[in-house]
């Protein structure tokens, strides 16, 4: 297929879900900043780093003086400066689409192209928190019925692999931006401070990545920081999981790999990280520095990411 | 408007005798309109409606800030032929396009036309489509206008023109497509009262129309794709969708490059060479090299490796010069010369301004003319005499004398029309028709049908859908 096109549904999907995560942020966020002040809400901690987990902190600061409740949830909701912002991701999503829209299916394209007919409903509102939730459902619903209708109707070729790396590096680059934001609330000394405070920070991480649920399901025990950072991390059972993403990778880098009969970089990348992730206890993580794997994981990723782009994209 | 246009439904119209007997091949349909409840046509447009919004079947008006993606009015009254008409409009259409691709053969070769007199050299060498580029060297196949959209008016029971030869790039053949196919959902029981021969072949041929032009050196399975300047194109949606059609990539200029004057794409396996490229992009814009520096558009070196013979462009470079309406005017010249053959269809009669008698006629009857620019289209800068102002008149003859060398002039033609769905109910509108004519290496063929527009104003001539028109389905009966 055409580079291009590749290239057109790669970013698709990687900006469909990235919507997504910022929606699921912008929840968390919500929902932190609603508790009293002793169970850690009610500052403006939450929402800065929601702002430094999705976006650009310096181009955030060229556009508002203050950072607070309103001026977040603007720059990460709605605002055209930041390209990661909902609205951004939503109207990239449908340039891409548009210019592809033979290689999508009929479901994909309404899909994307309905959420940009309904974006237009927000223009210059002032949302209540009510309204700025609701949005924020129908934000996740987006994505859901997006990435639902590949699922579900994309022949299953190199343009619906290339759709799944999209959303797999997507995925990987999100969950390690909130560990990498939030990696000091999962050291072993906080466990040791202790305090419900604490613990409303280790749901709002489960809660960014949709894991909250998932957590009591896998540990069958109350929250501790060190298995938090295990099913992020390393649990291939988790979707959001850094290992999952992985597994993902390999196997859609595989199937293109066989159908075009030749392996290159991003294949050896891709396996070498999974093999890495799979060696590793939580335990050796956080001995060796669980804020140092985390920046190594962001740059490979990366690295993964121009690789991809290099041997198919361009 | 003029009372006694053909009409398409009850034929002529004498004086006073409104009730004149239907032409035989719209009997069924006059009975359809005349017994069909009126709600059941109101539900039945907006159906047709809906089905081209839910499509996206849209197009851009360029200069109208306002909405840049309108959609084009659908007209649910079908246009019939005959099966006699549309036979003698096809020998017609095949021996014209076959004179326009012996001409463009003719001028970037040998010139015999001219030597012989046929055509005034000064009007081909001073054209600004005239090509340098494309002397002396031979096109595969030798074919140079594969695809051909001939704008065809008809005036009388027996009488049609050729009004315009599109030799370039034309456009519309996927509202022949889509109106048929919005016609056989919305009214399936027309279909089974008339024998109408079907489009949707229309895509399989011009398939095996640009395989069939591969260079000689191509592969077997030569790979072809469509040259698309991009989604802000006017007619993008028809790109995209003839590409869908045909299975073939749809490709913008960045997805091409060239390498020792052989064009390839960029594939996520890898270049893969490419054969033939049926381009929708304006010759300007192919190859900054060689046209417009300045455009992003193009494929540097494209023009190179076309003349080396390694990759055909449909249609070839340079045919803007056999659309070009100066060059209109000598149709019946060039077809005699070229065919030896009389022309089936006839040119509508043509006074070219360039000429010192032929100008001083126009200038004395511009009230009654339509006055063309020479090298316009899409129905801009034209002069449609009877429904100008004075002060319209005036302004265009300043710039006649200032120019004459740029327009031509053609009476007013009272072209047919054809009933149609307007606001106050149904009434006469008038149409013209564009047939879609294919030249392969191997053959001519035209799928028999093509594009009807009609000018929804009332009175109104100009057919363009930039100008307000909108279309119909056209049926060809099959006996």
């Amino acid at each position: 297929m055409l580079s291009r096109t590749a290239d057109n549904l790669y970013w698709l999907s990687r900006y469909s879900e990235r919507a997504d995560f910022t929606a699921r942020l912008l929840d968390a966020a919500l929902r932190l900043s609603a508790l009293p002040a002793n169970y850690g809400g009610g500052d403006a901690n939450e929402w800065a780093s929601a702002l430094a987990s999705a976006a650009d902190v310096e181009v955030f600061r060229q556009h508002y003086d203050s950072l607070n409740e309103h001026t977040v949830r603007d720059f990460l909701a709605f605002s055209p400066h930041n390209p990661s912002s909902i609205r951004s991701c939503i109207e990239t999503a449908r340039e891409n689409a548009r210019s592809v829209r033979t290689a999508l299916t009929v479901e994909m394209w309404e899909a994307i192209n309905e959420a940009w007919l309904h974006l237009r409903s927000y223009e210059g509102r002032d949302l209540s928190r009510e309204e700025f939730a609701r949005f924020l459902d129908w934000s996740k619903g987006v994505s859901l019925a997006f990435d639902g209708s590949a699922y579900r109707t994309m022949l299953r070729n190199d343009a619906y692999w290339f759709t799944r790396l999209g959303v797999a590096i997507e995925r990987a680059d999100n969950t390690a931006r909130i560990l990498d934001v939030k990696y000091h609330v999962l050291l072993p000394e906080t466990e040791r401070v202790g305090g419900s405070l604490d613990y409303f920070q280790w749901t709002t991480i489960l809660r960014e990545v949709s894991a909250l649920t998932a957590y009591h399901w896998v540990y069958r025990e109350s929250i501790k920081p060190w298995l938090v950072a295990d099913l992020l991390i390393l649990n291939r059972e988790m979707p959001r999981s850094l290992a999952n993403c992985y597994e993902m990778l390999v196997r859609h880098l595989d199937l293109i790999a066989d159908s075009y009969g030749r392996r290159g970089p991003s294949q050896r990348l891709a396996s070498n990280l999974l093999a890495q992730l799979d060696g590793q206890s939580i335990e050796e993580i956080f001995s060796t520095g669980l804020h140092e794997f985390i920046q190594g994981f962001i740059a490979e990723n990366n690295r993964l990411g121009a690789a991809i782009i290099d041997q198919y994209l361009c | 408007m003029p009372l006694n246009a053909f009409d398409e439904m009850d034929g002529l119209r004498g004086s006073g005798t409104e009730s004149a007997s239907v032409r035989e091949a719209y009997a069924a349909l006059k009975t359809w309109l005349e017994t069909t409840p009126p709600e059941h046509f109101d539900t039945r447009r907006s159906q047709a409606e809906l089905f081209f919004r839910r499509i996206g079947i849209t197009f851009a008006v360029y200069g109208d800030n306002e909405s840049t993606e309108r959609l084009i009015p659908f007209d649910i009254i079908p246009r019939v032929l005959t099966k006699p008409e549309w036979g003698f409009l096809e020998r017609g259409l095949k021996q014209r396009v076959t004179a326009l691709n012996a001409f463009l053969a003719d001028i970037y070769g040998p010139q015999e036309c001219i030597k012989a007199g046929i055509i005034p050299g000064d009007l081909v060498y001073r054209n600004p489509h005239y090509r340098l580029e494309m002397r002396d060297f031979e096109v595969p196949h030798n074919k140079y206008v594969h695809i051909a959209g001939i704008d065809i008016v008809r005036t009388g029971e027996d009488e049609f023109f050729v009004l315009e030869d599109n030799a370039r790039t034309p456009s519309g053949v996927s509202y022949m497509l889509e109106n048929r196919e919005v016609m056989l959902r919305l009214f399936p029981e027309l279909f089974s009262k008339h024998r109408v021969s079907p489009v949707e072949a229309y895509p399989d041929a011009l398939l095996a129309t640009l395989r069939s032009l591969a260079p000689k050196t191509a592969a077997r399975d030569p790979t072809v794709v469509l040259l698309t300047p991009g989604r802000f194109n006017s007619a993008f949606y028809e790109h995209s969708f003839l590409a869908d059609k045909l299975g073939v990539e749809l490709v913008e200029a960045s997805d091409l490059f060239t390498r020792d004057d052989v064009v390839y794409m960029r594939t996520t396996e890898g270049p893969r060479r490419v054969d033939v490229i049926y381009r929708r992009i304006d010759d300007d814009f192919l190859d900054p090299l060689v046209f417009r520096p300045d455009s992003v558009l193009g494929v540097p070196g494209l023009i190179s490796a076309y003349q080396s013979g390694s990759v055909t462009l449909a249609n070839a470079v340079g045919t803007g010069i056999a659309d070009d309406k100066a060059v209109y005017s000598y149709m019946p010249e060039i077809v005699r010369f070229f065919t030896g053959e009389e022309p089936i269809l006839h040119n509508v009669p043509t006074w070219r301004c360039r000429e010192k008698d032929a100008l001083a006629y126009v200038l004395a009857n511009l009230g009654d003319l339509v006055v063309k620019e020479v090298n316009g289209s899409g129905g801009y800068g034209m002069l449609v005499g009877p429904h100008a102002t004075k002060r319209e008149i005036d302004e265009f003859a300043r710039k006649l004398r200032h120019a004459p060398d740029g327009f031509i002039a053609q009476p007013t033609l009272s072209l047919s029309t054809c009933p149609t769905f307007v606001a106050s109910g149904v009434a006469p509108r008038h149409v013209d028709l564009r047939p879609f004519v294919l030249s392969g290496a191997d053959d001519i063929r035209i799928i028999p049908g093509g594009l009807t527009r009609v000018a929804l104003k009332e009175g109104s001539l100009v057919v363009n859908s930039s100008q307000g028109g909108g279309t119909k389905d056209t049926w060809v009966l099959d006996g």
